[in-house]
């Protein structure tokens, strides 16, 4: 198996014993990012000689008896995280030229464990979008079948990882956007609680439900890079001073009397029939292993969408403001200020955020705001209620991430409706700010990858990551490769 | 802008437009209005819930004042922040003139 193939733990145990070199991980990296990187679209960014540069270094630590988490690890990030001296174009033409000033908080955790910082994913611009054929740099591809979508928003985050371009990736999740990409791609996407990563340095989309996800081969490679970079942070208010565990020792404890939810709801929502069939496949395989499946509610399950879309481009719109044409990135020069920013923004920004600042800024404006957004904040605490109610009678709610596999490129983006309702099953973790996961459960008759979406409260990392962990390693799903 | 009537159906595509700072063509006009006019039509799904009594939540994690304290930082270089100015002058980004001479 080549370096580039292995996984976190793998690499690291290979680092420890001397089989292998930080050198070797990055031109193992390279070389397969030569070879497959053209036909998915996975990578806007990627400098091979600065990898090598901060590789040698961490070889050179390593020899003077340095240790570190991720000493010597690549770690690729989603291009809406700030990593000092990169670009950071979030997928957008508005941001062309954009040189980050700044480490965003999880970056700089990455970086004091010692990891490479190399690469910047391809995503939906500004994370808006759910197949990341709305990049303004092109389509990213699905490794498993490339007339299909990686999903998205963190389509570049997935694919690489899936594709064996990258190690472990970092993206965001507002809607599902780790954990849908993470499905299509068939690797683990970990969306951790509201308030347990700090989101300093990301660029913000909707600033009430935007979580930084971890993408990997395996969940205890999720487990690691999570213990790396939660915790609490002074730059962001809304992340929370709970202590953070050792994820790592987590897992491996058997699943006895763990209660999995499963309600009827997450499998009523347009979900075909071979990803039901899946999922309840992994339920099945979770009850052998010693969890007991409990039937539960999510009454107002359907009315989660409306909310998201009302919630998503209404926080959309006021930060996204800061996109002017004034400070930084692009410019359309016009005679006045308002005519610059007019300009700026219409040239810059695509489609899809186009409608989403547009939607919100509606949803805001004078004569609306009590019509839909405050009806949607009132329905959002209903949302909640069920989601209380459900792990008041259960450990983790078990679902599908997506009501289908991948789609074709180009099937679903001439109806952004259509878009929106595919993230069903993702969106109530967003809302109540819970913690999620999707890991590898099977595959579609066209032989596309299908996640099983395990769901916990706040702050149940250690128990989500247990269960995942345990049912992962009881199948063989993870060990699977695209024959790119 | 000129008075501006609520409609609860229909994205008043221009006024929108214009209080999001963004020029349209005519032709992306109407094709967004289209497509919001259908998206609200699915949104207004949420009338059909009573919603009477709850309490809105804005936030995941309800949290009041969170301070921290006043000690001055060294945080960003303010050269790397001038060099993404889109046009510049010494210390300063340039903007169009936006008030008369006096």
């Amino acid at each position: 198996m080549s370096l580039a193939a292995k996984t976190l733990a793998d690499l690291r145990s290979d680092l420890e014993n001397g089989s292998c070199t930080s050198v070797e991980i990055v031109r193992s990296l390279e070389q397969r990012i030569q070879a497959v990187d053209g036909r998915l679209n996975a990578y806007l960014e990627r400098d091979f000689e600065d990898a090598l540069t901060q590789a040698e270094q961490a070889d050179a630590r390593r020899a003077a008896g340095e240790t570190g988490a991720l000493l010597g690890i690549p770690v690729a990030v989603k291009d809406l995280l700030n990593v000092k001296g990169q670009s950071c174009r979030c997928a957008s033409r508005i941001l062309e030229g954009y040189i980050s000033p700044y480490d965003a908080t999880s970056v700089a955790k990455l970086r004091d464990a010692g990891a490479i910082l190399f690469g910047r994913l391809n995503m939906d611009e500004f994370a808006m979008g759910a197949s990341t054929e709305h990049s303004a740099y092109g389509v990213c591809r699905n490794p498993w079948n490339t007339d299909h979508v990686a999903g998205g928003s963190s389509g570049g985050s997935a694919a690489a990882v899936a594709a064996d371009t990258a190690v472990v990736t970092l993206g965001s999740d507002t809607g599902g956007s780790v954990r849908q990409p993470a499905s299509f791609c068939g690797c683990v996407g970990l969306k951790p609680s509201y308030g347990r990563i700090s989101r300093y340095g990301l660029t913000a989309f909707a600033s009430s439900l935007d979580q930084i996800g971890v993408l990997s081969k395996t969940v205890s490679d999720a487990a690691e890079v999570l213990g790396v970079i939660a915790g609490h942070d002074p730059m962001d208010t809304t992340s929370l001073p709970e202590p953070v565990p050792d994820y790592l020792s987590a897992l491996g404890g058997d699943l006895k009397g763990l209660k999995i939810g499963v309600a009827d709801e997450f499998f009523g929502v347009g979900v075909e029939p071979e990803v039901a069939q899946q999922v309840q496949a992994a339920i099945d395989q979770l009850r052998e292993l010693g969890a007991e499946p409990v039937k539960v509610s999510f009454p107002h399950l359907e009315y989660a969408v409306s909310v998201y879309y009302i919630l998503a481009p209404a926080e959309a719109s006021a930060n996204l403001s800061r996109f002017d044409g004034v400070r930084y990135g692009n410019r359309v020069e016009a005679e006045d200020p308002v005519a610059l920013m007019k300009a700026t923004r219409e040239a810059g920004f695509g489609d899809e955020v186009k409608r989403r600042i547009l939607l919100g800024t509606y949803m805001l404006s004078s004569g609306y705001y009590d019509a839909y957004y405050v009806k949607a904040l009132k329905a959002r605490a209903l949302i909640k209620k069920d989601a209380d109610a459900a792990f008041a009678q259960c450990d983790l709610l078990a679902t599908p991430v997506a009501p289908s596999a991948a789609y074709r490129v180009g099937e679903e983006a001439e109806d952004p409706l259509k878009l929106y309702l595919g993230d069903i099953c993702t969106i109530p973790a967003n809302l109540t700010g819970g913690c999620g996961i999707s890991v590898p459960c099977g595959f579609s008759s066209t032989g596309l990858p299908i996640g099983l979406q395990l769901l916990g409260p706040a702050f149940a990392e250690e128990r989500l990551l247990n269960a995942a962990h345990v049912y992962e390693q009881s199948t063989d799903w993870h060990n699977r490769k695209p024959s790119l | 802008m000129s008075e501006h009537t609520p409609d609860l159906d229909h994205v008043d595509i221009h006024y929108v437009a214009n209080l999001a700072r963004i020029e349209l063509g005519e032709e992306e006009a109407v094709r967004l209005q289209e497509e919001l006019d259908s998206t609200l039509a699915y949104i207004r799904k949420l009338n059909e819930l009573d919603l009477e009594g709850l309490e809105p939540m804005s936030h995941p994690h309800p949290q009041v004042n969170v301070l921290r304290e006043d000690v001055p930082t060294q945080e960003n270089d303010s050269e790397a922040l001038l060099q993404n100015a889109p046009s510049r002058v010494q210390d300063l980004v340039r903007v169009p003139q936006m008030m008369e001479d006096t």
